[in-house]
């Protein structure tokens, strides 16, 4: 949690404070543009969008699965809404939005975050590595291809998130025992229910080593 | 009557064949198509349970940056369908009225969407929904069971049709309970559970033409959808296109149309763009279903050599007051056990809430937490091991509908649970078992459920490289559809896994009905039987033609495809390679669309899957806390014809049982009509931590009067059993009978 917080730069709060005026400004503008006479013409060019856009977004620089990415984010828009609704990486999902299935699970400098719970706009020059950045090309990582062994899943859904848990659950000395898993990974709900299986993978994968 | 299918082949279990697309992320949910110019849809819900919407102030959302318009009943464009439908017209299955979103002022249960804001980003749509105001007038509502159990009615679906499987039902004597030698007395309650599947409801809705329309929605039919949208939008079929390639979970909830998919369906209309609606995972508690609040009373009578002398059954589900949602609570005790005399009365009480839906296992899971406690507490009560006390009971036909089963290896599931579970270690005489300062208990409960089919169709293509390419329009929610079909397929041809692909989960392809009770595998399999049979049927006429009489004389069952060869089985002459038959005729491919229907086995046989459920719980004395330490699970449900996707579906449902007897309770404040779970960190679903080793056992053994395939269903039986198996451990290592699931510590304090 400490390192978490460190995470946050004053100039940030700065930002955070401008960013309201921004709203004001931008929600005049706005009210101006969708007055009657200039909406047939703002719909047209999708005018408002694009001005709206440019006025409330805030440029963020990060990694993902290895790619640099300069994004404009609003600063209320998640890490997982950016992932999923903008950069159309919709491998993390969501399933509660409130940081309580683990559905969104990604890495951030090689730990495991949800998504949900972090703004895209804290994850300024930070590694981001999701499921689909776990493959080396058509090599599947060695949970992904336990997943499958063990039948881990049914409806797939929790699946990536647990993947992204798993292996951290290994890399953070968390998997020396089924109890353990059970435990360490009790933040990642599967409604189907594959919890035995997906134990039986990860089990194999730390016992098999594996590759981060 | 084709018994080759289980006879062929030893059985090789298949990896999911979709496995690789939901282990990199690539498997495509409803949410997650990115469409062109897409707006986002976030709804806004009714802050009362019942009254009706005296304004709303949409000013200042219309005024936020990005909202593209808010609507609600005030400005709502009309839908054709809406004005077609009478004011109580019975719907099968369910009857009422379905909810008409937007259509008028009445608000009819708490956090009924009553407006959606839509907005050119997520964000933009969810900050507009928050500056909405309404006002209501507010009338008194009733969302409390108890208080209103008095109130509740004969369902009208019994009213009309005394032979309803709701109506009131008298096996036998009316009055044998009062005179049994034995006889136990108990009010059970399930409480309000919500399907919670991982995915949220979901739907992208885009208008392609003014009169076409495409939907990515999440549901359980792609068929009925369609059906439910271009009856809405008074469009043909065809021009309603409903895809739902991955399920994300849904445990019955997309098994009916809800209001948020009209309304994200109406926005698209409105805004001229497609649009996204996802629930937020409170609305999943609110909006699309649940297991529905339900009392119950048993009384039994018993002899003292443990014959059941009478069972009176009786029921009351909750529904809402504008849909009348029935289920097959009482089924389970008209046919499960040997009782000559049996009385079943199933009551609805409508309430001041949205509708239920079917959750899995859904009726006879609630009836079987009821029926195989009082099971439990009359053994208890005789002083006899509950599955002697269940074998003393067992019936080799049907006693409701009087006639034979098609299969029932209920037998061997009995022996097999036992050892299994160790069932030698339990003691008759409750808490006194102990292992350290655990209480140690087993149970037991049974479950049971109708092989339920429809008709299917698929279609087939084979090419010259010896792929087949099958397309049916049924959805996958999780079980692995498929990869069984995709199995069947392999046993029917010979053609390696591999070389199979199996499309579903869109209207485009030949009809399919719901996934839905347990009725998968047997309607779809026989359908892709039949399809690949008449690819075979083809092939041996060309063969005929080219290559003499060897194959004149075939039937699909002698021949089989390997390695790209025709092989006729015991002639292993007689082979064609399949690339050169296609080239001698000239074709690319070969293809065959084929229907599959119920047969009239079902007028003369009673076709049930079955199951059983054995628990071993720890439960600590002082704080009440239960630990479910091992499950066994036993199915009688015909072929197996998927072994690996199968043994997860029955650990799923053994999931769902832990979370049914111990964690899941919806619990709502009746001041407002409106839950306080509303999320997973209130209504508690089973984590890893909660779920132990589930040990699975298939009788395996085919139910060919069922179905061609033989299966008799699984999905509903992995559920339907497990909550009374873990409440009667509870019982057995406690001496404390709780029947107001779930069985929190609390209802175990002071052993
Ligand atoms: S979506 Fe982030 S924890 Fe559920
Ligand atoms: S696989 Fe469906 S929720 Fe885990």
């Amino acid at each position: 949690m400490d390192k978490y917080k460190s995470d946050i730069k004053p100039e940030k709060e700065d930002h955070h404070e401008s960013r309201r005026d921004f709203l004001k400004t931008s929600s005049i503008l706005t009210a101006i543009a969708v007055a009657p006479a200039t909406v047939a013409k703002a719909a047209e060019y999708n005018l408002g969008e694009k001005i709206s856009a440019a006025f409330e977004t805030t440029p963020v620089n990060l990694t993902v699965n290895g790619v640099k990415k300069q994004l404009a984010v609003e600063p209320r828009s998640t890490l997982l809404d950016v992932l999923r609704e903008q950069l159309d990486l919709t491998g993390t999902k969501k399933g509660c939005d409130y940081g309580q299935c683990g559905a969104c699970t990604v890495h951030v400098n090689g730990q495991r975050v949800l998504s949900c719970l972090s703004l895209a706009v804290m994850q300024e020059g930070k590694q981001v590595t999701t499921i689909e950045g776990l493959a080396k090309g058509d090599e599947l990582h060695p949970m992904q291809k336990a997943f499958i062994k063990h039948d881990g899943f049914q409806c797939g859904y929790c699946t990536p998130g647990q993947i992204m848990s798993g292996i951290a659950c290994i890399n953070e000395g968390h998997a020396d025992s089924k109890e353990d898993i059970k435990e360490f990974m009790s933040g990642n709900i599967c409604r189907c229910g594959a919890y035995p299986n997906i134990v039986k993978a990860i089990q194999e994968v730390k016992n098999g080593g594996q590759r981060s | 009557m084709n018994e080759a299918f289980f006879d062929k082949k030893e059985y090789k279990p298949l990896d999911r064949v979709d496995g690789r697309l939901k282990v990199t992320g690539a498997a495509k949910y409803s949410a997650e198509y990115a469409l062109p110019n897409m707006a986002y849809g976030v709804l806004v819900g009714s802050r009362i349970a019942k009254g009706t919407i005296k304004s709303i102030d949409s000013k200042a959302a219309e005024r936020a940056p990005g909202v593209l318009a808010v609507i609600s009943h005030l400005n709502v464009i009309k839908i054709p369908g809406y004005a077609a439908r009478g004011v109580h017209p019975s719907e099968p299955p369910t009857g009422g009225q379905p909810l008409r979103v937007f259509y008028d002022n009445k608000v009819y249960s708490n956090d009924q969407p009553i407006a959606i804001v839509v907005a050119t980003s997520l964000e933009k749509a969810q900050y507009g929904a928050s500056l909405v105001k309404v006002q209501y007038d507010q009338q008194e509502h009733q969302t409390d069971f108890e208080a209103n159990a008095k109130n509740a009615v004969i369902a009208a679906a019994a009213k009309k049709n005394p032979k309803s499987p709701t109506a009131d039902y008298d096996r036998g004597q009316t009055d044998a309970f009062e005179t049994a030698p034995f006889r136990i007395e108990a009010e059970y309650v399930l409480p309000t559970e919500m399907h919670n599947p991982m995915e949220l409801q979901a739907i992208t809705a885009h208008w392609e033409a003014d009169d076409r329309l495409t939907i990515y929605d999440k549901v359980q039919g792609t068929k009925t959808t369609q059906k439910t949208f271009a009856k809405e939008w008074d469009v043909p079929e065809q021009n309603v296109k409903v895809i739902a390639t991955f399920v994300g979970g849904a445990f019955g909830n997309g098994l009916h149309s809800w209001p948020h998919e009209s309304a994200a369906i109406i926005a698209a209309k409105q805004v001229k763009r497609p649009v996204k609606v996802v629930l937020t995972r409170e609305q999943m508690f609110t909006m699309v279903g649940y297991r529905p609040r339900t009392w119950q009373k048993i009384q039994m009578g018993a002899a003292k050599d443990g014959k059941l002398v009478a069972i009176n059954h009786h029921s009351i589900g909750q529904t809402s007051t504008y849909e009348e949602f029935t289920e097959t609570t009482l089924m389970q005790t008209r046919m499960m056990y040997a009782s000559p005399n049996v009385s079943t009365r199933y009551r609805l009480l409508p309430l001041n809430v949205a509708t239920p839906i079917w959750m899995r296992g859904p009726g006879e899971a609630t009836g079987a937490f009821a029926l195989e406690s009082a099971m439990d507490e009359m053994a208890h009560a005789i002083g006899m091991d509950p599955i002697e006390f269940r074998l003393a009971n067992y019936t080799e036909t049907d006693p409701d509908k009087n006639m034979p089963w098609s299969t029932k290896y209920m037998r061997e599931c009995y022996e097999e649970g036992k050892k299994r579970i160790g069932w030698e270690n339990r003691k008759l005489k409750p808490g006194s078992v102990r292992d350290g300062e655990w209480l140690v208990g087993y149970g037991m409960g049974t479950g049971t459920f109708g092989a339920n089919r429809g008709p299917a169709t698929v279609k087939a293509e084979l090419d010259l490289e010896g792929n087949l390419v099958m397309h049916c329009a049924i959805t996958d929610i999780g079980p692995g559809t498929a990869t069984a079909m995709v199995q069947v397929a392999s046993n029917t041809t010979g053609i390696a896994p591999e070389k199979i692909t199996f499309h579903l989960g869109s209207s485009e392809f030949p009809n399919a009905g719901l996934q839905g009770g347990s009725s998968t595998v047997n309607s779809v399999g026989p359908a892709v039987q039949a399809a690949c049979n008449a690819l075979k049927e083809q092939l041996i006429t060309m063969a005929a033609a080219k290559s003499g009489p060897d194959f004149g004389a075939a039937k699909p069952d002698d021949i089989m495809f390997e390695k790209g060869e025709i092989q006729l089985s015991g002639k292993s002459s007689a082979k064609l390679k399949l690339s050169d038959l296609f080239k001698q005729n000239n074709i690319q491919k070969i293809e065959a669309t084929q229907e599959s229907k119920p047969s009239e086995n079902g007028k003369k046989y009673s076709m049930n899957a079955f199951s059983m459920h054995f628990a071993m719980v720890h439960v600590h004395p002082f704080t009440g806390q239960v630990r479910v330490k091992k499950i066994v699970c036993c199915a009688d449900a015909g072929t197996i014809v998927s072994p690996k996707t199968a043994e997860s579906q029955m650990i799923g449902g053994a999931t769902g049982g832990i979370g049914m007897a111990l964690t899941e309770d919806a619990v709502m404040d009746h001041r407002f009509g409106r839950y306080v779970t509303k999320d997973f960190g209130d209504y508690h679903v089973p984590v890893h931590a909660d779920v132990p080793d589930i040990d699975v056992y298939f009788v395996n053994k085919p139910d060919l009067l069922a179905d061609p395939v033989g299966s008799k269903g699984l999905g509903e039986i992995a559920i339907i059993g497990v909550a009374p198996a873990i409440a009667n451990a509870v019982f057995n290592a406690t001496g404390k009978r709780v029947r107001h699931l779930p069985i929190t510590p609390d209802k175990l304090l002071g052993l």
